[in-house]
Order: C-alpha cells, then sequence, then structure tokens
C-alpha cells in the first residue's frame, strides 16, 4: 500500500465544482498553504474547481491560503465559527457585497459536528448556543433537568489537511498546536489529502506516536519546507 | 484616591481567587492579563481551545514558532508539562465540566447570569469562536469588565439587550469598581471600592444590588 502523490497538483486534481472542503487549521496553526495554492493555481488555469463550500475554523488572514482562495471567487459557503483576523478584508468585503454565504457555529460544536460526521453520528446535543440566536430553529431536548440543542454531523467530500510526518499507509504525527481540526477533518472527509513535511517508510513512527490513523487518509503529498501564514503575511505576500 | 481600577488591577483582583493547580481558560484580550498576576507560590495550568494545555508566555520576538499559538492567534512557549490534543478533546474539557474556572469579557451581564459578549448587533461580520462553549462546564464562569460601558452606561443590567452568548451562566463579575456574585437571580455585593459609597454604586448598576453580610473593601496594589 502506498497513498503517496508526486504532485501538489495531482494530489487537488479530483475536487470538483460545488464540492465540501473541509481545510485544515486553526488560524495559520496547521493551515495547508501549499495544498491551497495548488488548488488556486489550477483554477486559474481551468477555472474549476468553484462554487466550494469550505468549513475552516476561520475565514483567511491577508492574500494567502484560505483567504486567497476566497479572493478568487471559488468559495459559495462557509462555516466556520470565527470569520476575523489580523486582516479580513478579503471575506469581510465579499461577505457585506453578499457574494459568499456564512454559516456561524460555535468553535466546540463546529469540532464536534465534524468529529461526529467522521464518527457517523448524525446528531448529538450540547449545552452550547442553548437560549441565544444560533440555536434559532433548533431542536432543543432536556436531559437531567438542563436543556441542550440537538446538532448535526458534518461531513465533506474532501478534506485538505497539514500534518508532520507521513508513513506510505497515511499515518500522520502533527507539529505541536497544529493538530487542531485536522485529526477530525481526516475523519469527516471521503477523501483526505494531506500535505506533510516528510513521508517515511511504514514502522518509521512508533504506533504509540500516530494521531491520525492511516484508514482516514487516502493521499500524502510532501511538502518538504511548508511555509507559515503568518511569514507570510508579515512580508505582505499574495497568492499567487 | 483611586476612582476607578485599571484593566491591570481587575486582571490582579481576578487572579487572586484562582488556586494553585487549578485548570483555567481565560478569553481573548483583556481576560489573558490575569495570567500575569497569579499570586507567588501559585501555578494555575492555562488551556487553550487550539489545543494546548499548560502553556506559558509569549517567547521572544523572532523566536515565534507559528505552531504553537493561543486562541488569540499569537505566539506562546510551553512549561514543563504542557500536553497537546485536538480541537474534539479540547471542547471535551470545556463542556465536559473538566475546567476549574473561565474567565471571559463581557459587553453585559444580566442579574440572573446571562452573558452577552459576542455580538453588539446586526451590522458587519458576526463571530463567536469558542465563547458560547466556554460559559457552558467550567466549574465557575466569572467575568472581568469596567462596571460601566465607554459612554457611562450600566454593563450590569436586568436582563441583556445584546445578543446573548449563554443563558444563567455567570457566578462571579469583578469590574472597575467591585466584586459582585450573581445568587438566586440578583447581584450580591461583595467587595466594593473603599472611598465609593453604595449609592453612588448602585446608580452605576443597571439592577439592584443585594448584599448578604458585610460588604468587604476592594483594595488592589498599584500596577
Amino acid at each position: 500500500m502506498d497513498k503517496t502523490i508526486s504532485t501538489l497538483a495531482e494530489a487537488v486534481a479530483e475536487i470538483g465544482d460545488g464540492a465540501t472542503v473541509m481545510i485544515g487549521g486553526f488560524g495559520g496553526s496547521g493551515s495547508p498553504i501549499e495544498l491551497i495554492h495548488a488548488l488556486i493555481d489550477r483554477f486559474r488555469e481551468t477555472g474549476s474547481p468553484r462554487n466550494l463550500t469550505v468549513v475552516n475554523n476561520n475565514a483567511g488572514n491577508g492574500h494567502v491560503g484560505l483567504a486567497a482562495l476566497i479572493e478568487h471567487g471559488m468559495v459559495q459557503k462557509l462555516i466556520c465559527s470565527f470569520p476575523r483576523s489580523a486582516d479580513p478584508r478579503v471575506f469581510t468585503e465579499k461577505y457585506l457585497a453578499g457574494e459568499i454565504e456564512l454559516e456561524l457555529v460555535p468553535q466546540g460544536t463546529l469540532a464536534e459536528r465534524i468529529r461526529a460526521g467522521g464518527a457517523g453520528i448524525p446528531a448529538f446535543y450540547t449545552p452550547t448556543a442553548y437560549g441565544t440566536d444560533l440555536a434559532k430553529g433548533k431542536v432543543i431536548a432536556e436531559f437531567e433537568g438542563r436543556p441542550y440543542v440537538q446538532e448535526r454531523w458534518l461531513k465533506a467530500d474532501f478534506a485538505l489537511v497539514k500534518a508532520h510526518l507521513g508513513d506510505r499507509q497515511g499515518n500522520l504525527t502533527y507539529n505541536k498546536a497544529a493538530r487542531n481540526f485536522n485529526p477530525l477533518m481526516c475523519m469527516a472527509a471521503a477523501t483526505t489529502i494531506v500535505q506533510v513535511t516528510r513521508i517515511v517508510e511504514p514502522g518509521s513512527i512508533d504506533p504509540e506516536h500516530v494521531v491520525t490513523p492511516g484508514i482516514f487518509v487516502q493521499g500524502l503529498v510532501e511538502v518538504f519546507d511548508p511555509q507559515q501564514e503568518e511569514v507570510l503575511n508579515r512580508a505582505g505576500a499574495h497568492h499567487p | 484616591m483611586t476612582l476607578k481600577l485599571s484593566n491591570a488591577q481587575i486582571a490582579w483582583r481576578a487572579a487572586q481567587d484562582i488556586q494553585d493547580g487549578a485548570y483555567v481558560n481565560l478569553g481573548i484580550g483583556f481576560p489573558e492579563m490575569v495570567a500575569q498576576y497569579q499570586p507567588p507560590g501559585r501555578q494555575a495550568i492555562f488551556h487553550t481551545e487550539n489545543g494546548i494545555l499548560n502553556f506559558g508566555e509569549s517567547p521572544a520576538e523572532g523566536s515565534e514558532d507559528w505552531d504553537l499559538i493561543n486562541a488569540g492567534k499569537k505566539a506562546v512557549t510551553l512549561n514543563p508539562g504542557a500536553a497537546f490534543f485536538h480541537h474534539a478533546d479540547s471542547f471535551a474539557m470545556v463542556r465536559g465540566g473538566h475546567l476549574d474556572v473561565a474567565i471571559l469579557g463581557a459587553y453585559q451581564v444580566a442579574e440572573n447570569g446571562d452573558l452577552a459578549n459576542w455580538s453588539t448587533g446586526p451590522k458587519g461580520v458576526p463571530a463567536v469562536g469558542g465563547a458560547m462553549d466556554l460559559v457552558h462546564g467550567a466549574k465557575r464562569v466569572a467575568v472581568i469588565t469596567d462596571h460601566v460601558t465607554k459612554d457611562g452606561k450600566p454593563k450590569l443590567v436586568k436582563s441583556c439587550t445584546l445578543p446573548l452568548t449563554g443563558v444563567g451562566c455567570v457566578t462571579r463579575v469583578y469590574t472597575s469598581l467591585a466584586v459582585i456574585d450573581i445568587e438566586g437571580g440578583h447581584f450580591v455585593l461583595r467587595e466594593k471600592l473603599p472611598a465609593l459609597s453604595l449609592e453612588a454604586l448602585q446608580a452605576q448598576t443597571g439592577a439592584e444590588l443585594f448584599t448578604k453580610g458585610p460588604v468587604a473593601d476592594l483594595i488592589v496594589p498599584e500596577l
């Protein structure tokens, strides 16, 4: 078994118009910048994919990564918890112009909806958002005398994820807090594509240290020296 | 004579109630200051939504690792005993009742413990982050805030007029003038600045202040 893919372009080639794409990371930490840029490059050459629904905690920062994806008009709908950043202008302008739809989800509910999607749990109850605008129209039920809000699972056609080490069978480790949403998104997508700093041979990662088991991963591509959104933004970078 | 406490002084007062070894989440911005004022000999363990327990201070400029950030997207360091985990585990800690204290900012707090701290209305881009999760599950949810808004209106109110973050969730409020508990649907005054009369404090509060036993002087060092 070898899930490795040799180029970034090949890794994102199957993502079609209208797809739901989960993109890992929390702000820049754990954001698969190179995979996102490869998707933008494909769009610039072919006009596809467009009308994407993107799931991410945020809405991009500056003019690279997710912000650049939005700036290119590829995203029809964003499902996120916090569409603000140091430089949120790209999303803000599109949102206020009515050019992008926003589904705002509390951060813990977003994480659990993604986990539920990957775990085959269609709905669950959470205390979060009870009595607030974000629970309007949702089913409420009482358990042990407290009210809870029913939330639905979230699944995707594709997940784009950044990890640290990945073996050819797709077992992954992460770097520090870059883990965040990535392991959950690996579970919740029909096809999970991971950029890793280094592809290693099966057995090189101690099974005790595997964070995402390879069963949740369909493809890996090596990006040896991945860029950081924060560093790019401090340099005023745009993609392309 | 102190007319009101600075943000640093409010943070200092809130920090005095955090026990050694407590698991604590501090909201983004002003509440993050609480970490600086832990009493000597106490070491709380700080949780950040993006998956770290026991993170430490900011690193020196130039030595940031942008995979090691807090919920405010600021670079942090790790203390001995730190742990990483994914977002679902992180919010299991939050909602599952495992945190001892969450300290948050507020636009408004109502006398029944309702909190409004995520939206000032329908204008602009709405953003909620982890605020609605954090108000549920921590054993104690405290608020630190100025006692009144910038234009002098009460932030402690009978009922919130701004969109709610959570219902009946706040148990203590540390303000620039007082320390107030929320008990049985009422504001119960515990401490106030010594120079401030109860009448003057009541005049700046949007709901009735109750007292149960003596009201202590709120005494905070110059910071």
